[in-house]
Order: C-alpha cells, then structure tokens, then sequence
C-alpha cells in the first residue's frame, strides 16, 4: 500500500517540475527546473527497479546534458528582459492542441489490456545482466552509435568555429 | 524484495498516462516557448517520457531489452543537443537573439 503512494506522489511531483518549466519566463530556471525533473525520474527508475539506469540518467542528464545547456545559456547572457514573447492566441492554440492529443493519446490506452505477467526478474537492471545483453544481442547498435557520438562531436566544432577558421 | 513487488500494487495504466502527460508538456512547450533553447529542453523532456515507458515496460514483462533501448535513445539526445547548441551559438552569433521566429530567414 504504502509504496503505490510513493508511486503517486513521485509521478505528481515529477508533473509539476515539468509544468514549471514551460511555465517559468526566466530560462535558468527553466533548466534548473529540468534538473529537478530528470531527478525525479530517476527515483521512478528505482521504484521501478532500474536501479543502473537510474545513476545513469543522473550522470548522462542532469549531470552533462543539463550543464551544456547551462554553460550555452550563460555564455548567450540571456536575461527575462530579452527573452522573446510569444503571442497569446498562439499560446491558446498550442495548449489547445496539446489537450486534445493529451484527451485522444489518453482515451486510447486507457481502453487497451496489457497482456498479464508474472515474471519478475530482481537483477535484471542491475549492470552485470544490462552489460551481458548489451555486449551479445545489441553489439552492433551499440558500435553504430559511437559512430554517431564521432559525427556528432565533428559537427559540433565544425559548427562552432569562425569561417575563417575553416577557410584557412 | 519491496522494490520488486511494484506492478503488483501499481497499474501499468498509471506509467502509461505519466508518460503521455509527460510527452504532452513537451509538445504544448515546444508550440508556446519562442527561446530556442527551452525548445531543445522540451525535446529533452519528451525524450525522457519515451525512456520512462520504456522502464516501466521492460520492469513490467521483465525483460531488459526496453532498458538497453533508453541508453540508445541517450546517445541520441546527446548527440541531438550538441549539435543544436552548436547550431544555436551560430545563429546567436550572426543575429544577437535565441528566438525561434528568426528561422523564418531559411525559407530563401
């Protein structure tokens, strides 16, 4: 009983972090907000006995993705006074459209049945068994996306050089 | 194990509906925030609802395959927001602003 308030409590807390980050106006907290966020989907991780994923998520997401941002935003010195507004007919229709894919996406699978199980495995988001299945089953996704990660990087500081750089 | 015992108390239909209300905030931030910036954030946010269906998936048939997909889908958003920072210190660069209205230019 008591871990399915757990359960509730972590999915409303992770809710409102999210709503606040499109809803406050000044970007810094919007990224502090996605922290916050990304940490308590971590917790769900845990309660849903992911335990490895859930340290990773902290280190890949609230630790390096969300300072990257962090660092972009200081580096731009943005402030509230020039964050660009949107207009507010926009915002009505954004939310409007957002609440009907919300009402369809949600009246669909609450209708759907999940095939029952019973099967419950203690170690399987542990990193010996997650390791074992990345290095035998999904070894070839796993060497394409270092490929990717390569581009990525290359992309990225050949973007972020001056032209003339590259032209010499 | 308490930890284990979770689908056995809560419903797959409520990881369901955290999700699809996770994914959603994405999209009504992505239609209404004009920083580019809060944009790639929201991409963020819905990514990690996808990952957090997955979790609940993979716990729930107790099969890892939905896990090794979430490191997949990370590589992905790494790659995703390094390249559109980049992309975006250019533009701040050239027109001193973050708004999303300025792509408009591209059209040509």
């Amino acid at each position: 009983m008591s871990i399915e308030i757990i359960a509730y409590i972590l999915g409303g807390l992770t809710i409102g972090s999210a709503l606040m980050v499109i809803l406050s106006p000044h970007p810094v907290r919007s990224i502090l907000y996605l922290v916050v966020t990304f940490f308590l989907i971590s917790a769900n991780y845990v309660l849903m006995n992911a335990q490895f994923l859930a340290i990773v998520n902290i280190i890949v997401y609230a630790g390096a993705i969300m300072v990257l941002f962090l660092f972009v935003l200081m580096m731009l010195n943005l402030s509230k006074e020039n964050e660009p507004k949107g207009s507010i007919p926009m915002k009505a229709a954004a939310v409007i459209a957002g609440g009907s894919l919300l009402t369809v996406l949600v009246a669909a699978l609450r209708k759907g049945t999940v095939q029952e199980t019973t099967s419950i495995a203690d170690d399987q988001g542990l990193v010996k068994s997650l390791g074992h299945e990345l290095f035998t089953t999904y070894v070839i996704p796993f060497e394409v996306s270092s490929v990717l990660f390569i581009a990525a990087i290359v992309g990225a500081v050949l973007l972020a050089k001056r032209e003339k750089q590259i032209i010499e | 194990m308490i930890l284990a015992s979770i689908f056995q108390t809560v419903s797959i239909q409520y990881y369901l509906v955290l999700a699809t209300v996770l994914f959603i905030i994405g999209v009504i931030g992505v239609l209404t925030r004009k920083n580019a910036i809060i944009l790639l954030m929201c991409i963020e946010l819905m990514l990690n609802a996808v990952n957090l269906l997955l979790v609940a998936f993979s716990t729930y048939f107790g099969k890892s395959d939905g896990q090794l997909f979430v490191f997949f889908i990370m590589v992905v958003a790494a790659s995703e927001a390094t390249v559109g920072l980049s992309i975006l210190v250019l533009i701040y660069r050239n027109a001193r602003s973050v708004d999303i209205g300025l792509f408009n230019k591209l059209k040509g």
